[in-house]
């Protein structure tokens, strides 16, 4: 029972990874873009960031390092359009604790989350 | 008047403001904001066509001849009445075929003759030397006028002659100006924005000086043609000397306007918009006429109150009795000159460098075509060789001055280069619309026409300063008179310059006829001549260009065999062949047609650069003109920059299809996880996964379009396509969209709709993509489309207009690059792909000046009308 935000630009994506969230009894909000992520934050103090790389304005990497900057210690999952070593790196490096590549499997994503709640527990 | 270094100073600093112009027009170029496209500009560089000759001369030809001068104006706007058919024609060639200069069309046109090429530019240099040097004559000569120095030159010695100095400076100025960069396209957008420029200055000064005459000397014009009739000896200069010359003037500067190499760098190889012809096609004339407004007056008024002792083509400046004034009109005069030297240099520098030196440096073996290909500073060398060219050109021009001394007319020599440049039409525009015309035919008429123009014209030009005995003239060579250059064959009555004219004209044409119809045509010669005969009728193929080479049909059919299999390329040789309608033996010469199309096949398997390499290699290229073989060497970072797009439009495509993959894998898993969902939550889920499955098809399909476009493999069915029904059809199509988001259409057909060669459903696929795009773009609320077709001369134009935002300035190229998005739910791949389509059917897809300020955007198709549908 955790509070999650969701932040990508794709508003069907947004819609699949609400239901698996709430699914799992947690409380969600969701937004469609950095901007609206940092704002989102700091009012709604989610556990748990699904965060989205590609994004239109502020991009994820932007998001995450500006959250990191302003001291928020959530868990921040990256999902990521591209397996690249690099991107990944990248995401990890300015903050990010895990990451899921697109198209994500359900239950993996599910388990990741669950995962990264659980260590912070 | 003036002190010799205010003049000095004013004119370096007038130079110099040019240069920043240029400067300014050349980083406009660069960022993509062409400070030239506008049809306005276009029409005042041509003007270059005015120099010192009508800046100064008019008034001396009208002081003598009377309304002769005339002639010289009269011809250029019979040109550019044609210019929709002439000049377009020569646009469109050689934009297609990437020719940039008057040799290059030559060689191009005849199966690429080298010889052709080289004479051109041959003919070229010798024949605008002298009219260099009479704008020399013109700047250093008002130059002493305005600065109150002696006004003869005679037993001055070289180095202390003003027109040295103003050679050096021109030279410097043409050097930075021309041969700053290498462009394989040989545009210099810089100059043409100093050049159009100048063009205003000229004018406002030549019409400064003219009001001051004529309101100023004079109580009005009234007052000054009542005045010069009081005067007997004046009333002929108000007449009409004769018609002998006019015709022979009038066709002479209608050539002279499109063939002149100044005229041809500035009306092709610059021209930016083929539209822009359409302005200047009555906008240069009109300037052509308001600068002779006063042209008369100021010559009568010369002859009024100037004495003998005051040579005619100097009463521009002579008559100003202000200081401020007459430097004013000096810097004017001096803009005249400037710009057609600035130009007519580039013009020959890139003429000698191309088809003069880098052919005969190629012909040494160590410098063989990989040896020079494989320079690294290639590009340093070909502009060593520009500057060395304009320098030793203006040298030469003030060579020319010096031994004809004050015995140069500044009109009469002006002549003389414009014959010498009307020897190009027969051969040029002659071979643009007769297929007939072979290299042979060409080479005849055009050593034949500068033979008898230079014993004609030139000889007795040069026995007027005394290098050739005057006897010679007079009473014909070994006192044969009916070999008298100025009256050949007892030709009398046509005046010196026309007797010149039909006699080099006439041989000229019969030659390159009646050689022409005597002689085979090579198939290279064949090929070439339909590729320009039918520029029209013809859809580019990607990376169409001229073939120099020969090979035999087997090499080429093994190379093409290596990669995309024996059988294919046995078929693509066979049909072509049948298409030939004979049959091709293995050891034949592969004609230019189908070496292209087994490079667009090749094309198609490893790439457009590694084709052409790949065809290089096994053909015995001729070495080419410059701007290729700079490409070729440009070829590998090109190369290297395609790698780089490619890279990112795979990332950018597989992020666009991953999109819709992700939703729709996520819901298929959550179906199948979840069977007990309610019934409305698993519609909806599943009306997602339609949706996005929807998606992914459209972008595939049109990755695999672009995919398409881009080889050259897309296959199109060219019909006439009535324009009309096909909006029609798509406002049909689209009809539910503009429902939904209850946006107006507006449908604006002429019944009398326009037809264009083109592939109906290519046509029908940008219709439908502008019209979705135009529907998102509108504002929620009273949100307007508005579809228009009009045709105007050979073009029909069909513009999609939307009440959006608009697209700002900055965005309106970049919009149709790949991915770019004009807001969210677009791949950013329809605009891209909508502008390769039209560009298949030899069209243009545009959006329009709106600057973003609400005002909304207006896309337009461009599309060619057949001739034989107008």
């Amino acid at each position: 029972m955790a509070r999650i935000l969701i932040c990508d630009d794709e508003p069907n994506i947004v819609v699949s990874l609400e239901f698996l969230m709430r699914q799992q009894g947690h409380e969600v909000r969701t937004v469609g873009d950095g901007d609206a992520a940092i704002a989102a934050v700091a009012e709604f103090d989610p556990d748990l960031v699904l965060l989205d790389l590609m994004l239109p304005g502020r991009d994820g990497y932007e998001v995450c390092q500006t959250l990191r900057a302003d001291g928020y210690r959530m868990k921040i999952l990256m999902l990521t359009a591209k397996g690249r070593e690099a991107e990944i790196a990248k995401g990890l490096a300015v903050g990010a604790d895990d990451y899921v590549t697109k198209p994500f499997g359900t239950q993996d994503l599910v388990a990741r989350v669950r995962q990264l709640l659980g260590a912070g527990a | 008047m003036v002190p010799a270094w205010v003049v000095v100073v004013v004119s370096l600093a007038y130079l110099g403001l040019l240069f920043g112009i240029a400067h300014h027009g050349d980083k406009r170029a660069a960022a993509g904001r062409s400070l030239i496209s506008s049809g306005v500009v276009y029409a005042l560089s041509l003007a270059v066509y005015a120099t010192s000759w009508t800046y100064y001369g008019s008034v001396g030809r009208a002081a003598t001849r009377g309304l002769e001068f005339l002639t010289i104006y009269l011809g250029p706007t019979l040109a550019m009445a044609c210019s929709a058919v002439v000049l377009q024609k020569i646009i469109r060639v050689s934009k297609r075929y990437r020719i940039t200069s008057l040799s290059d069309f030559a060689a191009a046109r005849y199966g690429n003759s080298r010889l052709l090429g080289g004479l051109v530019a041959l003919i070229a240099v010798v024949g605008t030397v002298p009219y260099i040097a009479l704008q020399l004559k013109a700047v250093s000569s008002t130059f002493r006028v305005v600065s109150g120095g002696p006004v003869s030159t005679a037993g001055v010695p070289p180095y202390a002659d003003t027109a040295l100095y103003v050679a050096l400076v021109l030279a410097l100025f043409a050097i930075l100006f021309g041969t700053g960069h290498l462009d394989a396209t040989e545009r210099h957008e810089g100059m043409v924005a100093a050049i159009a420029f100048e063009s205003v200055v000229k004018l406002v000064a030549f019409l400064a000086a003219g009001l001051y005459v004529t309101f100023g000397l004079f109580r009005g014009f009234t007052d000054l043609f009542d005045r010069a009739a009081a005067s007997p000896a004046l009333a002929d200069a108000i007449g009409i000397d004769g018609y002998g010359n006019w015709f022979w003037l009038i066709v002479l500067s209608a050539f002279a306007v499109i063939l002149l190499p100044r005229q041809f760098q500035i009306g092709v190889v610059e021209n930016v918009d083929e539209r822009h012809v359409r302005t200047a096609s009555w906008l240069f004339p009109l300037y052509l006429l308001v600068i002779n407004i006063f042209v008369l007056p100021i010559a009568l008024a010369g002859l009024l109150t100037l004495g003998p002792a005051v040579s005619p083509d100097t009463y521009v400046l002579a008559l100003q009795q202000h200081s401020a004034l007459a430097l004013m009109v000096f810097i004017g005069g001096l803009s005249a000159a400037t710009g057609m030297v600035i130009v007519e240099t580039i013009a020959l520098s890139t003429m000698v460098s191309n088809s003069l030196v880098m052919p005969l440096l190629l012909r040494r073996p160590s410098w063989g075509h990989a040896g020079l290909a494989g320079r690294r500073d290639l590009g340093r060398l070909v502009l060593r060789i520009r500057r060395v060219t304009i320098l030793v050109v203006l040298l030469l021009g003030f060579g020319f001055f010096r031994i004809s001394g004050d015995a140069l007319g500044l009109v009469d020599m002006g002549l003389v280069s414009f014959a010498a440049v009307a020897q190009f039409a027969p051969a040029l525009l002659g071979g643009l619309w007769w297929k007939g015309a072979t290299r042979n035919g060409a080479l005849a008429g055009l050593v034949a026409g500068i033979v008898l123009w230079a014993y004609t014209l030139l000889l007795p030009e040069l026995a007027r300063t005394g290098w050739v005995p005057a006897s010679v003239v007079r009473d014909g060579p070994f006192g044969v008179a009916l070999l008298r250059p100025q009256e050949l064959f007892g030709l009398t009555g046509a005046g010196t310059v026309g007797n010149g004219v039909f006699w080099s004209l006439l041989v000229n044409v019969v030659l390159f006829v009646v050689v022409s119809l005597a002689g085979q045509r090579t198939p290279a010669e064949a090929g070439h001549a339909a590729l320009f005969v039918d520029i029209d009728r013809r859809t580019p193929g990607p990376g169409t260009r001229f073939y120099r080479g020969s090979v035999p049909v087997e090499r080429l059919r093994d190379l093409l065999a290596r990669f995309v299999g024996a059988e294919a390329a046995t078929t693509l040789v066979a049909e072509h062949a049948s298409r030939r309608g004979a049959p091709l033996p293995d050891d034949a010469q592969a004609e230019p047609e189908l070496v292209r199309q087994v490079e667009t096949a090749l094309t198609g398997a490893v790439g457009p650069a590694a084709a052409r390499a790949l065809v290089a290699s096994v053909a015995d290229e001729e070495p080419l003109g410059m701007a290729e073989v700079v490409e070729l060497v440009g070829e590998a970072q090109h190369l290297r920059e395609l790698d780089r797009l490619k890279d990112e439009f795979v990332a950018t495509v597989t992020h666009e299809l991953r999109t819709p993959l992700t939703a729709i894998r996520a819901f298929t898993e959550i179906l199948r996880d979840n069977p007990d969902l309610p019934a409305e939550e698993r519609a909806r889920y599943l009306e997602i996964m339609a949706t996005e499955t929807e998606r992914l098809t459209r972008m595939v399909n049109q990755v695999l379009d672009l995919a398409r476009l881009e080889s050259g493999s897309a296959e199109w069915q060219l019909t006439d396509v009535d324009l009309g029904s096909v909006i029609q059809e798509a406002a049909t199509a689209t009809a539910q969209l503009f429902t939904d988001k209850r946006v107006a259409l507006d449908v604006d057909v002429p019944r009398r709709g326009a037809v264009a060669e083109a592939d109906r459903d290519g046509v029908m696929q940008v219709l439908l993509n502008l019209l979705s795009n135009a529907v998102k773009a509108t504002p929620a609320t009273g949100g307007r489309v508005r579809v228009r077709l009009r045709t105007d001369d050979g073009t029909a134009r069909i513009d999609v207009a939307d009440n959006g935002p608009g697209v700002p300035h900055a965005d309106q190229e970049l919009i149709f690059d790949r991915f770019r998005r004009r807001g969210a739910g677009g791949t950013g791949l329809g605009l891209a792909i909508s502008r390769r389509i039209v560009e298949q059917f030899g069209g243009t897809l545009e959006v329009s000046d709106c600057g973003g300020n609400g005002r909304g955007a207006t896309f337009t198709i461009g599309l060619p009308v057949p001739a034989r549908r107008r």
